[in-house]
C-alpha cells in the first residue's frame, strides 16, 4: 500500500522534475535568485535529503566547494549534501549565502517538506503554513500530501489549503474556484474571510457571488464565536468576582459584619503566595510547579488568623453596630495596606505562574487560556467546599445556629464567641485563598484589595445577603454582562453602567436577587 | 409655647466666636505683620487654613445627614468634587487665551485632545453667577434624585452606605475618562483668576479664606436651623425609629431627601471654595477613600453635634499635614488607628464626650445603638 | 359579595360602598403567606365606630400580622380591608393609613428615645406632616398647655423634660399610648399594652382604654386575661390565622375549642 502511494507520488511529481533544472546546481550558483530557485526546486523535487540540506542552508552550514559540490558541515566533519556520506573537507569551502528572500524561500520550502513528516503535529503546522503563504508552487506538494494523508482533520486542513492555493493561482477554472470558495467558507475563520474578500474584483460574476455568500456566512459564524468568547471572558471575570466576594458572603452575608478590610485579606493571600514562591525559589526550586498548591493553605492560614485577630480585638465589641464596624474595619484596612507597603515596598511584586497555568488551548475556535480555566475551577471548588462546610459539618451547623439565634444557640451550649471568631476566620481565610488566584492575574501590590472591595459588596448585595447561591449567580451574571457590554461601550463605561444598574436594582429589590421573605423583612 | 432649643447654644457661640477670631487674626497676621516677624502667617498657610475650613464645611454637611438622620454617606466626596468641578470649569473659562495653546475658547486640554468646539455642558460657565448656581444645583440635583430613589425604596443602613460608595466610585471612573470633556486624568488646573482677581495674589488668598470662614458659619447656621426645628426632631426620630415615624403619618423619605439634598449643596459649596485655594480639581477627589476620611473627621469630633464635625475636620487635617510632612509612612497607620480607636473608645467623639461630661444631659442629640441588619431580621422573623 | 368589591373597585361609587359596611373597620378573608408558612388563613373581622375590642390567641395565631396588614406594613396575598367603609387599606402605605386615622402602639414600646417625653408627644400631635411645614410651620409653635394636657392624661407630666430613654418599661408604654392620643385617630391598634406593668398600672391602663373607647374605636391585643376581663368588652380569639371564637369574655373562655387551643397542647 505504502509502496503504491509512493509510486503515485513519484508519478505525480515526475512531470515537474522532468522540466526543472537541477536544484543542486542552482544552490551552488552565484546569484541569490539562482539559490532561491534551487531552494524551491529542491523542495518540490521530493528529494529525501532536502530537509537536511535546507536546514544546513538556513544555519549557514551548507558549503560549496570549488567544483560546485555541495557539502554539509556537521560539527568538525563534513558530509556530502547529495548522499549524506562522509566527505573530505578542504580549506577552500565557502558557505552558501542567504539573504532575506532566500530565507523566506527556505522557510516556505521547509514548510512544504513537513507536509510529508511522519509527525502529525508537524504535518498540521506545515499545512497551516502553506495556507498562510498561498504560494501556488506548493500545489504539487499539497496534492501529494493530500493523496497520502489518512487523518481526517489534517485532510480537511489540506483541502482548505489547496482551495486557498487554487484561488491564488491564476488560471484556475471557474468551477474549481467556486468549489474552493465553499471549502473556505466551511473553514470559516478570519483568514478564510480575508481570502474571500480578495476576490471582490474577480472577473467572474459567479465567483464574486459565491465569495459574497461565503463572506456573509463567515461573518455570522465569527459574530457568534465572538459572543461566545465574550461569554467565556465573562465567566472568567465572574469567577474572579466570585472568589473575591465569597469570603464576604460569609462575613457580611452570614454574620452581618461589614468588613471593609476584606480586600486586604485578599491582598494578604496574594503576598503569602509571593512569600511562598520566594522561599521555594531560594530553598527548593524543584517544587516551583507546586508553589500555588502550597500557597493555598498558607494563604488561608495567614488571612484566617488575621481575621480571627480582627474579630477578637475589634469586631466583637461592635456587634449590632454595623456602621461603626464599617469604620473600624476600614481603619484596619488602612493599617494593613500601610503595613504591607512598609514591609514589601510600594511597587508590584512578581508572582510567577507554574507551567500548568500558562498557555492556551483552541476549543472549536474559542481561545481558552489555562490560567483562566484553572481560576474558574478553583472558584467553583472553593464555592462548593464552603457550601459543604456550612451545610454538612457540625461547625457549619453551629455557625448557622449562632447567626440565626444567638441567645438560643448559647443556651444550647454552643460557645458563641468561639464560633464567631472561627466563622470570621473562615470568611477571611477564603479571601486569602482568593488572593492566591488573583496573584496570577492582577498586580500584587498593597492596593490589590482596594480594587475588589466595592465589587465584592455589590456582588453579595446583588445576589441577596445570606444566600450563597445568590452570590454565585450574581458574580457570574455581573461578569458575563460586563464582558458582553464591553465591545459596544468600552470597559470603563461598562463598569460604570454596571454600578448604576446595581444602584437602581437595589432600589427595586433592596434584598437582592434571592431575598429571604418574611414578616420581619423591614428595617 | 413649648421651650425651644435656642438657635445658637453655648457651644455654638463658642464655635462662632472662635471662627470669627480665626478669620480676623489670620488675615491681620498675614497682611499687617511684616514677613520677618515671628507672628507673620505666610500666604501658603492662609490657603492651608482655608482648605481646612472648606473641609470643615464638608464635615458639617456630612454630620447633618449622618449625625441627625442616620444616613452614613460614603459618597459625600462626590458632591464636594462636583461643586469643585463646577468652580473649576468657571476658572478654566476665565483663562481665556492665556493658555499654553492660546485658544480663546477651548481650554488647553481640549486643544490637546483635538476638540473642535466647546461641549454644550460648558456653556454658561464663563459667567460666575451661572457657575455659582451650578455649584449648588449639580450636587443638589444628584442628591435629590439619588436620595429620592434610595429613600423611597427604604434602602437604609449599610446598604445605603455601600451604594453611596458605588456612586462616587462610578463618578470617579467616569471623570477619569477623557471623553467626559472635563480634563480626564489631569482634571482642571492652571487657573488664572476669579472675578478678575488673580488666584495667586496674596489679597485673593486672604479674601477666599475669609469667604470660606463665612460659608462655614452660614452652613453651620443652616444646619442648626434645620436641626433645632420640629423638622430636626422628626429627622432624629427617623434616625432612631424610622418605621415608627411612618406609623405616625410622616413620610421619612421626604425628610431624608430634603436633608440629603441640602447637605449635598453644602458639600458642593465646600468643594467650590476648596478648588481655587488648592489650584486643582481632578477625579482623585471622587475616590471612595476621600469620602470615608470625611466620615472619620465627623466621628472624631462627635457626630450629631455639628461643631464637633468642624472641629474634627480641622484637627485631623492638621495632624495629617504635620504627620505626612514629618514621617509619611506613619500617616496611614495613624489614620487607620484613629478609625479603630474612635469607634471603640470614643463613640461620641470629642465634643460629644465633652458635652456628656460637662454639659448636662440634654445638650447633645443622644445616639442610640443603630439597628442591626440582615441576620438580626431573620431572627425577628421567627417570632409570631 | 365581598369579592365583588375587590374585582370591581370602581364599579360602585363611595356612596354605594358606604352601604356595604357601616363598620369602621371591615376585614374579610385576609390571607398572608411567609415562605410557605400561612400566617393568616382567611381572617375576617368587623369593628364598629367607637367599639372597644380585645383580641386574644396563642403565639402564632396571627395577631400581629393582622395589625401589620391593617397598618400597611405587610401586603396580604388576598382579602379585603376597608376603613370607614370607603378606604381600601390594602392599597395604601403606612403614612397614608396613619393619615386616615389609624394609630398603632407596638408590642415592644417604640418611642423616640433621644427626644424628651414632651417632644415625643409634640411629634405625634395631629397636624400637617410635610417636611417643609415642619421646618418653619405650626409644629414649631405648639402651645405648651396642649402637650401638658395629654401628659396629664397618661400620668407623665412630671417627666415631661426627661429623655424618653430614661423612662421605665411601663412608662414607655404609657408614653406610647399618649402619643396615640395625640394623633387623635379614629381607630387605635394597641399591641400588648400592659406587658411589663405592675398590677396597679395594668388596672389603670384598662380604665384609660375604657375611657378612650366610645370617642375612638380601640382594638387591643393582649395575653393578660385579667386585663382583658377588666376591659369588659367583646373578645375575639384568633387561632392559626383565623377567628376561632367571638363573644363576651365569659362565653369565649368557656368555648371548648378555645380551651383546647390554650391548654390542649
Amino acid at each position: 500500500m505504502l509502496r503504491l502511494l509512493t509510486l503515485l507520488v513519484l508519478l505525480l511529481a515526475a512531470p515537474a522534475l522532468a522540466q526543472a533544472p537541477d536544484p543542486y546546481g542552482q544552490l551552488a550558483g552565484d546569484g541569490y535568485a539562482e539559490i532561491e530557485a534551487g531552494v524551491t526546486g529542491l523542495a518540490a523535487s521530493g528529494d529525501p535529503r532536502a530537509d537536511a540540506i535546507l536546514a544546513a542552508l538556513a544555519d549557514g552550514r551548507l558549503l560549496v566547494g570549488p567544483d560546485k559540490t555541495l557539502l554539509i558541515r556537521q560539527g568538525n566533519a563534513v558530509v556530502d549534501a547529495r548522499t549524506g556520506a562522509p566527505a573530505a573537507g578542504g580549506s577552500d569551502l565557502k558557505p552558501v549565502r542567504a539573504n532575506n528572500r532566500v530565507r523566506r524561500a527556505i522557510e516556505a520550502a521547509r514548510g512544504q517538506l513537513d507536509l510529508a513528516s511522519p509527525d502529525p503535529a508537524k504535518r498540521r503546522a506545515a499545512t497551516d503554513a502553506v495556507f498562510k503563504a498561498r504560494d501556488a508552487a506548493a500545489l504539487a506538494a499539497l496534492d501529494a500530501a493530500l493523496a497520502r494523508e489518512t487523518q481526517p482533520g489534517i485532510r480537511q486542513a489540506l483541502t482548505e489549503a489547496r482551495a486557498a492555493l487554487l484561488l491564488a493561482k491564476p488560471g484556475t477554472a471557474e468551477a474549481d474556484r467556486i468549489a474552493a470558495i465553499s471549502a473556505l467558507q466551511a473553514r470559516g475563520d478570519g483568514d478564510a474571510m480575508g481570502i474571500l474578500r480578495g476576490l471582490a474584483a474577480d472577473p467572474s460574476e459567479a465567483v464574486r457571488a459565491a465569495a459574497g455568500r461565503g463572506i456573509a456566512a463567515i461573518e455570522t459564524r465569527l459574530a457568534i464565536l465572538g459572543a461566545l468568547q465574550n461569554v467565556w471572558y465573562g465567566i472568567s471575570l465572574g469567577s474572579v468576582l466570585l472568589l473575591a466576594a465569597i469570603g464576604l458572603a460569609i462575613t457580611f452575608g452570614v454574620m452581618g459584619v461589614i468588613n471593609m478590610a476584606h480586600g486586604e485579606m485578599v491582598m494578604l493571600g496574594a503576598y503569602t503566595t509571593y512569600g511562598v514562591q520566594e522561599l521555594i525559589r531560594t530553598k527548593a526550586p524543584s517544587l516551583f510547579g507546586w508553589s500555588l498548591a502550597i500557597s493555598i493553605p498558607c494563604a488561608f492560614l495567614v488571612a484566617g488568623l488575621m481575621g480571627v485577630l480582627i474579630e477578637r480585638f475589634i469586631i466583637r465589641f461592635l456587634y449590632g453596630r454595623p456602621l461603626e464596624t464599617l469604620l473600624a474595619t476600614f481603619g484596619v484596612s488602612l493599617v494593613l495596606q500601610q503595613g504591607v507597603r512598609s514591609l514589601f515596598g510600594p511597587t508590584n511584586r512578581e508572582v510567577g505562574a507554574p507551567a500548568f497555568m500558562s498557555g492556551a488551548v483552541d476549543f472549536y475556535g474559542l481561545s481558552i487560556t489555562w490560567g483562566r480555566l484553572w481560576i474558574i475551577v478553583f472558584a467553583l471548588a472553593v464555592f462548593l467546599g464552603l457550601l459543604f462546610v456550612l451545610r454538612r459539618t457540625s461547625f457549619g451547623l453551629k455557625t448557622r445556629a449562632v447567626t440565626q439565634n444567638r441567645r438560643m444557640a448559647a443556651a444550647m451550649g454552643i460557645r458563641t464567641p468561639y464560633v464567631d471568631a472561627l466563622t470570621f476566620g473562615l470568611g477571611s481565610g477564603i479571601a486569602g485563598m482568593a488572593g492566591v488566584a488573583l496573584s496570577q492575574i492582577d498586580n500584587v501590590s498593597p492596593n490589590l484589595g482596594q480594587g475588589y472591595i466595592i465589587d465584592s459588596f455589590l456582588v453579595v448585595v446583588f445576589g441577596g445577603v445570606g444566600n450563597l447561591w445568590g452570590t454565585l449567580v450574581a458574580a457570574l451574571t455581573l461578569g458575563v454582562v460586563n464582558k458582553l457590554a464591553e465591545p459596544y461601550i468600552g470597559a470603563v463605561l461598562a463598569k460604570i453602567g454596571l454600578l448604576i444598574f446595581i444602584i437602581l436594582f437595589i432600589q427595586k429589590r433592596p434584598r437582592g436577587l434571592f431575598a429571604l421573605k418574611g414578616r420581619a423583612v423591614e428595617s | 409655647m413649648t421651650p425651644r432649643t435656642p438657635l445658637i447654644d453655648r457651644k455654638g457661640w463658642i464655635f462662632l466666636a472662635a471662627l470669627a477670631a480665626f478669620c480676623l487674626a489670620v488675615p491681620v497676621l498675614n497682611l499687617a505683620v511684616p514677613e520677618g516677624s515671628g507672628l507673620h502667617v505666610p500666604t501658603y498657610l492662609v490657603s492651608l487654613f482655608g482648605k481646612y475650613l472648606a473641609y470643615a464645611l464638608l464635615a458639617v454637611s456630612l454630620d447633618l445627614v449622618w449625625g441627625y438622620c442616620g444616613i452614613l454617606s460614603l459618597g459625600h466626596g462626590a458632591f464636594f468634587a462636583l461643586g469643585g468641578y463646577a468652580m473649576g470649569m468657571y476658572l478654566m473659562r476665565q483663562i481665556g487665551s492665556r493658555g499654553v495653546y492660546g485658544n480663546p475658547v477651548l481650554p488647553d486640554f481640549m486643544v490637546f485632545l483635538n476638540y473642535k468646539a466647546l461641549p454644550w455642558y460648558w456653556y454658561g460657565f464663563d459667567h460666575f453667577a451661572f457657575a455659582a448656581l451650578m455649584v449648588l444645583l449639580v450636587p443638589g440635583l444628584l442628591a435629590f434624585v439619588f436620595g429620592w430613589l434610595a429613600f423611597r425604596s427604604r434602602v437604609t443602613g449599610v446598604y445605603l452606605s455601600i451604594i453611596t460608595q458605588a456612586l462616587t466610585y462610578a463618578l470617579m471612573l467616569a471623570f477619569f475618562r477623557n471623553d467626559m470633556g472635563l480634563g480626564g486624568n489631569n482634571g482642571l488646573t492652571d487657573f488664572k483668576d476669579l472675578l478678575g482677581f488673580s488666584v495667586q495674589a496674596q489679597g485673593f488668598r486672604v479674601g477666599i479664606f475669609v469667604a470660606t470662614g463665612i460659608a462655614l458659619a452660614l452652613g453651620y447656621l443652616i444646619a442648626r436651623i434645620m436641626t433645632v426645628s420640629a423638622y430636626g426632631k422628626i429627622l432624629i426620630a427617623v434616625r432612631d425609629a424610622e418605621s415608627r415615624t411612618r406609623f405616625l403619618g410622616y413620610r421619612p423619605e421626604h425628610f431624608k431627601t430634603l436633608a440629603f439634598t441640602v447637605s449635598a449643596m453644602m458639600a458642593g459649596v465646600a468643594g467650590a471654595l476648596y478648588v481655587p485655594q488648592v489650584g486643582i480639581i481632578n477625579p482623585g477627589e471622587f475616590a471612595p477613600t476621600n469620602s470615608i476620611e470625611t466620615v472619620i473627621w465627623v466621628a472624631v469630633g462627635g457626630r450629631g453635634t455639628l461643631v464637633g464635625a468642624a472641629l474634627g475636620a480641622v484637627l485631623v487635617n492638621y495632624a495629617k499635614t504635620v504627620l505626612t510632612g514629618a514621617m509619611p509612612d506613619a500617616w496611614l497607620f495613624a489614620l487607620g488607628g484613629l478609625f479603630v480607636v474612635v469607634t471603640l473608645f470614643l463613640p461620641r467623639g470629642l465634643v460629644g464626650t465633652a458635652i456628656e461630661r460637662f454639659g448636662g444631659r440634654r445638650a447633645a442629640a443622644k445616639l442610640p445603638p443603630e439597628p442591626a441588619i440582615a441576620p438580626k431580621l431573620a431572627e425577628e422573623g421567627q417570632g409570631s | 359579595m365581598s369579592t365583588d368589591l375587590l374585582e370591581h373597585p370602581d364599579a360602585r361609587g363611595p356612596a354605594n360602598r358606604k352601604r356595604e359596611t357601616d363598620a369602621l373597620l371591615y376585614v374579610d378573608d385576609l390571607r398572608v403567606t411567609f415562605d410557605g408558612y400561612k400566617a393568616l388563613r382567611g381572617l375576617s373581622l368587623t369593628l364598629a365606630r367607637g367599639e372597644l375590642r380585645a383580641i386574644i390567641g396563642p403565639n402564632g395565631a396571627g395577631k400581629t400580622t393582622m395589625m401589620d396588614c391593617i397598618t400597611g406594613k405587610t401586603r396580604p396575598d388576598s382579602g379585603i380591608a376597608l376603613f370607614d367603609g370607603t378606604h381600601d387599606l390594602l392599597k395604601s402605605d403606612e403614612p397614608a393609613i396613619a393619615d386616615l386615622g389609624i394609630g398603632r402602639k407596638f408590642q415592644k414600646p417604640t418611642v423616640f428615645e433621644s427626644h424628651t417625653v414632651a417632644d415625643n408627644i409634640l411629634l405625634a400631635l395631629k397636624g400637617p406632616r410635610a417636611a417643609f411645614a415642619s421646618l418653619f410651620g405650626w409644629r414649631n409653635r405648639v402651645a405648651r398647655a396642649r402637650i401638658d394636657a395629654l401628659l396629664e392624661t397618661v400620668g407623665l407630666l412630671a417627666h415631661r423634660d426627661r429623655p424618653a430613654a430614661d423612662l421605665s418599661h411601663g412608662q414607655k408604654q404609657w408614653l406610647e399610648i399618649g402619643m396615640l392620643l395625640a394623633q387623635d385617630p379614629k381607630l387605635l391598634l394597641v399591641d400588648e399594652p400592659v406587658a411589663g406593668m405592675t398590677d396597679a398600672e395594668t388596672a389603670e391602663t384598662a380604665r384609660l382604654l375604657r375611657r378612650i373607647a366610645g370617642e375612638h374605636a380601640v382594638l387591643v391585643v393582649e395575653h393578660d386575661m385579667h386585663f382583658v376581663r377588666d376591659l369588659g368588652c367583646r373578645v375575639t380569639c384568633l387561632h392559626e390565622g383565623a377567628v376561632l371564637a367571638e363573644g363576651s369574655i365569659d362565653a369565649v373562655s368557656a368555648d371548648p375549642r378555645v380551651v383546647e387551643v390554650y391548654l390542649g397542647r
